[in-house]
């Protein structure tokens, strides 16, 4: 399932939707192309060395090799060195001023994601980044246990997040669309399920989407909503989960706010629909092993589906 | 007593010195010219730790609000002529006592001419490698030349 679910999103490193990735790729067909040289020479003279039979001219013999085996590729290598060094520059130089700043924040196995939206005032979502196309984006990157890596492969490279430091990456899709991103430094049991969703979207759907993101939980409506919400509370969710506008303000785990505007659950490893939400509930380590949150097998059919409907209604 | 050895022959006692010198020459010219080997890697070992420390010290501590590095580039360049002038000599010195003589390679017979024209072979090829790779970390600040 997780597999179909990885299918419909893009995270070819071919496939760029960004200038950074489109250059990573560029260089990845040059290197390809040396490569592939190189090692047509090298093992083309060897073959010819062991097939032709004979004795070989001694004086040909020392050029073939010291040629094709020495300077030749020392050119080719400094020739793709040069190439590769030339982006690096407009690669890490720090996007404009005003550009938009994401800080994300690895944590086992999840993505804690934060929207600078103006002086000390920060919009928390997680595990899903969106981001306006055309526009330069300058992520500030941070883990809160382990070893991680930020890497959204059609979007450009990957950036390690250590912690204790931040580290950035700046990104500038040119695509609109939906990619996928991963975790690329095993960080332990979960490491292969750790990963997001990024919707590239026009600037002025990103806008009304930051602007939604800002506005506080919705209030539920209907039964079963209304009881969900309180379940949701005296089970102690709010322990670990924020939900604005509530009395849930835990951080252990991912805010949930606008829970149900996602694409996926689980740091992007099931699609985002109640018989997932309802068996990553009530089996989470079986969905996710390792995950931090215990399973609530004991809530029956009646809570669980209280529980869902209010997390349905957070959008 | 003196009737159990036999004297050598004046051919024999030839034969001899010539070994002794020949050990001699051997045991004074492989210490010498083994560390001839690592000269030039050591060279473009210590050309790269000054590259990296000088600018990871500018950077931290000198770069401007634009964090360019020209300064660093200046360095650099200075450090990558030094380093390549030291290791074409090693070089030049390799290739001559690969040379020595009419020997041609592999330089694989038991004499202490082919054990020196071996060592400076190794000691050429080393030094070829060693300019590259120099060029190669010199190439990096050329490109960059920013603190980002």
């Amino acid at each position: 399932m997780s597999f179909l679910l990885i299918g419909d999103l893009s995270q070819s490193t071919l496939d760029p939707a960004g200038h950074g990735a489109a250059q990573i790729a560029d260089l990845f067909l040059w290197m390809l192309g040396g490569g592939v040289l190189i090692w047509l020479i090298v093992v083309g003279l060897a073959v010819y060395s062991v097939v032709v039979p004979g004795g070989h001219r001694p004086r040909l013999t020392k050029t073939l090799v010291i040629g094709g085996g020495a300077v030749f590729p020392t050119l080719v290598l400094t020739s793709l060195l040069c190439y590769a060094l030339a982006m690096l520059p407009e690669l890490h130089r720090p996007p404009p001023e005003a550009s938009l700043t994401i800080d994300v924040s690895g944590v086992r196995w999840w993505w804690r994601v934060g929207y600078r939206t103006g002086e000390n005032q920060r919009v928390e979502t997680a595990n899903e980044i969106r981001l306006p196309v055309d526009q330069p984006v300058e992520f500030k990157l941070t883990s809160e246990d382990v070893i991680h890596s930020f890497w959204i492969p059609a979007l450009g490279g990957k950036v390690d997040m250590i912690p204790g430091r931040e580290t950035r990456l700046k990104l500038h899709p040119n695509r609109v669309g939906t990619f996928r991103g991963v975790c690329a430094e095993y960080c332990g049991t979960a490491h292969a399920q750790m990963a997001f969703d990024v919707l590239v979207m026009s600037q002025a759907d990103f806008e009304q989407w930051l602007r939604s993101q800002k506005r506080d939980a919705s209030e539920p409506s209907g039964r079963a909503a209304t009881a969900g919400r309180e379940l949701f509370h005296r089970k102690g969710c709010g322990a670990c989960h924020t939900i604005r506008g509530t009395d849930a303000g835990g951080r252990v785990g991912p805010d949930l706010t606008h829970f149900d505007s996602r694409l996926s659950l689980g740091a992007a490893i099931k699609p985002n629909d109640a018989d997932n939400l309802r068996r990553w509930i009530s089996r989470t380590h079986d969905v996710k092993p390792g995950v931090q949150m215990p399973a609530f097998e004991r809530l029956n059919q009646d809570e669980l589906d209280s529980i869902v409907a209010y997390l349905e209604q957070l959008n | 007593m003196l009737g159990d050895r036999r004297i050598p022959d004046g051919g024999e006692v030839m034969a001899m010195t010539e070994t002794r010198n020949r050990d001699e020459i051997y045991k004074t010219d492989h210490v010498t010219s083994i560390w001839w080997i690592v000269a030039a890697p050591a060279v473009w070992a210590v050309h790269f730790l000054a590259s990296y420390l000088t600018a990871a010290i500018f950077c931290a501590k000198f770069a401007d609000s634009d964090r360019s590095a020209g300064e660093v580039q200046l360095a650099v360049m200075a450090y990558t002529v030094v380093a390549i002038m030291i290791i074409a000599g090693v070089g030049w010195s390799g290739r001559r006592r690969h040379r020595d003589g009419h020997d041609r390679s592999p330089h694989d017979g038991a004499t202490a001419a082919d054990l020196r024209r071996m060592i400076g072979l190794s000691t050429f090829l080393l030094s070829l490698l060693s300019a590259v790779a120099t060029i190669f970390t010199a190439l990096v600040f050329y490109f960059v030349g920013t603190c980002h």
